[in-house]
């Protein structure tokens, strides 16, 4: 099977590219807040680690989901129900969604690792629209207008979430804390099991290698921390609504992790925040946007698949 | 009037003539899908799109044009056609040495686009698309109703399937195709122009789904949408069925549209997600689908 993520060359004594882009990362989420709206700031960061999430599994182990919006939806419902229903305290309904994404994968998984390639892409999707066609029936969910005026409530007891900028400290921790998760996980001999999966599967099962478990951990791996992202979007926005778990959002990911560079570890991050960035400038055309996304999907399959992150780091000769 | 299983009859055969109605268009679709699947190895997202298409294509010429039902049935296979032969040149071709999942995200832009366009014009509410009036009306059969306009699309789209199916397996055209999908590089040796035979099926796939949509047109709403909300399903049918084998898509399309159908007399609340389950099971039984061969 042919290499999904083109390769870059790689100068493997100087790490330092992804300190310094690292760095720049800090100093910019440091920055943000007081030139940008907390809010679009926020929602990039969720988008950013649903992207990254989804980049763990085709830029890592060449599996392309097609479906993620089934993690990143359902555990952004169940966040919200619990903190607005149960009356959780934020970071327990949190985990709440975090662990609705985890289960959901295993279950996805399980069933989805059986076949491959396009396959396993089209069973995702097909997965995420059956739960889909659920949301849109169940009492739970609110149907089409969801779980509104879901409360952001304390912090631990102690930090009240309503304050914008606290509320805008803790996102960005979580998710930089989540992004260093991720890397730790790429860079593990764990991940470089998955790399040799995505390399070449036949080679990596006759090494000894039970690659179908790989690939479970590796697809519950990113469905968990896409209902990370799901969940602390539910509360950033205090709602959860159809369009999360939509197929549609499973595409946006994809265009996300694609604009930004599929494979790259900052790829995802900036696809995010370019994506969010265009959807919210050109909010005003309304339904050209699907046009224009269409569109640059087709421009950076054709000439751009190396995609933003991806490109910078061939020409710079560095791994970012 | 009777009941089987404390069912009406009338209602029973109602959702089970609904059901093949459906099936025809599984069918229809994941056909195009395993022909085109076959030839190019891609997935063509764009299916769905392209069958709301064939669907708007005949609104537009009924209603800006004045073209009715019939010909339009010739005319938008062709025009569709066309431009999946349009796309098949401009961009599948330089997708041919890439992983073939450039070509799922590819075709999945195209199908935002084409979706994007025609939502902008015509909104996102469905358009009203008359039965031809040689098809209005019905016949009683005694048990049941059978409007004749849905007579109609289920015999023709058997007809449509089994002759592909004739066309690919039995003829020497068809034995040309099966033999450069096996081994291109040997096809061309002998001397058949395997690209421009690639650029026919993609054609000839995607004008299938236009012809789906001229059917559908007068069944449901002419709606922007109409194309993605059938062709995730249509996937999960072909994942059942396997891409395998033309018959067997065939087979499967009608099979899960009869399924669908009795699912909606006996258990109302899971009619939509039936197919999906049934594929869970069938991954969990057959990973290789009921007709496939591997992975």
């Amino acid at each position: 099977m042919a290499t999904l993520a083109p390769t870059v060359p790689v100068r493997r004594e100087t790490e330092w590219s992804i300190v310094i882009a690292a760095a720049v990362l800090v100093v910019f989420l440091s920055a943000a807040p007081f030139v940008l709206y907390p809010v679009f700031v926020m929602k990039a960061l969720c988008f950013a680690l649903f992207a990254c999430a989804f980049n763990l599994l085709i830029g890592y182990v060449g599996l392309v989901s097609f479906g993620h919006a089934l993690y990143f939806g359902w555990a952004s419902y169940l966040a919200a129900y619990s903190a607005k229903v149960w009356g959780l305290l934020p970071e327990l309904a949190i985990l709440c969604g975090t662990a609705t994404g985890a289960v959901l994968g295993l279950i996805a998984g399980v069933v989805a690792i059986r076949r491959q390639g396009i396959y396993f892409a089209m069973i995702t999707l097909a997965l995420a629209q059956m739960m889909y066609l659920v949301a849109l029936r169940v009492p739970m969910t609110g149907g089409e207008d969801g779980i509104q005026g879901v409360p952001r409530g304390w912090l631990f007891g102690t930090f009240d979430l309503n304050n914008e900028t606290t509320m805008y400290a803790f996102v960005a921790i979580v998710v930089l804390a989540a992004f260093f998760l991720i890397y730790r996980i790429i860079n593990s001999p764990f991940g470089e099991v998955l790399k040799a999966i995505r390399e070449n599967e036949q080679r990596a099962i006759s090494l000894g290698y039970k690659t179908d478990d790989y690939k479970l951990v590796a697809f519950v791996l990113s469905a968990t921390l896409a209902g990370l992202a799901g969940s602390l979007k539910a509360l950033v926005f205090q709602l959860a609504s159809l369009t999360d778990v939509h197929w549609t959002m499973s595409g946006e990911v994809v265009l996300m992790t694609l604009v930004g560079g599929l494979g790259t570890i900052f790829g995802p991050i900036v696809g995010a925040f370019f994506i969010v960035a265009m959807e919210n400038y050109l909010a005003q055309v309304g339904q050209w946007v699907l046009v224009i996304q269409g569109a640059v999907f087709v421009v950076c399959v054709l000439s751009f698949r190396r995609g933003i992150v991806g490109e910078l780091a061939a020409r710079l000769r560095v791994r970012l | 009037m009777f009941e089987i299983f404390g069912v009406p009859s009338q209602a029973l055969f109602g959702q089970l003539l609904l059901g093949l109605i459906n099936g025809s268009f599984y069918a229809l679709l994941s056909l195009g899908l395993a022909v085109i699947f076959g030839m190019l190895n891609i997935i063509n997202f764009s299916h769905g799109a392209q069958y709301m298409m064939g669907a708007f294509v005949a609104f537009i010429l009924l209603r800006n044009v004045g073209i009715g039902y019939w010909p339009a049935l010739i005319v938008v296979p062709i025009v569709v056609g066309a431009t999946g032969v349009v796309i098949e040149r401009l961009f599948l071709r330089r997708l041919q040495k890439l992983d073939h999942l450039y070509g799922l995200i590819l075709t999945f832009g195209l199908a935002l686009i084409i979706e994007g366009l025609f939502r902008n014009y015509y909104g996102s509410s469905g358009q009203p698309y008359g039965v031809p009036e040689s098809l209005q009306g019905g016949r009683n059969l005694g048990f049941m109703f059978l409007p004749n306009y849905r007579a109609w699309v289920i015999a023709f789209s058997l007809f449509v399937c089994i002759g592909t199916w004739y066309g690919i397996e039995r003829t020497r055209l068809g034995s040309y195709l099966r033999a450069a999908t096996e081994n291109p590089a040997l096809v061309r040796a002998f001397g058949i122009n395997v690209p421009r035979m690639v650029t026919l099926t993609y054609g000839f796939g995607v004008g299938l789904a236009g012809l789906a949509g001229v059917m559908a047109a007068p069944i449901y709403n002419v709606s922007p949408q109409m194309g993605s909300d059938i062709i995730i399903v249509v996937f999960a049918v072909v994942v059942i069925g396997g891409m395998g084998s033309i018959m067997g898509a065939i087979v499967t399309g009608f099979a899960l549209g009869i399924v669908e159908g009795l699912t909606k007399v006996f258990f109302p609340e899971a009619s939509n997600t039936v197919i999906f389950m049934i594929m869970i099971i069938v991954l969990l039984i057959r990973p290789a689908g009921l007709f496939g061969r591997g992975a």
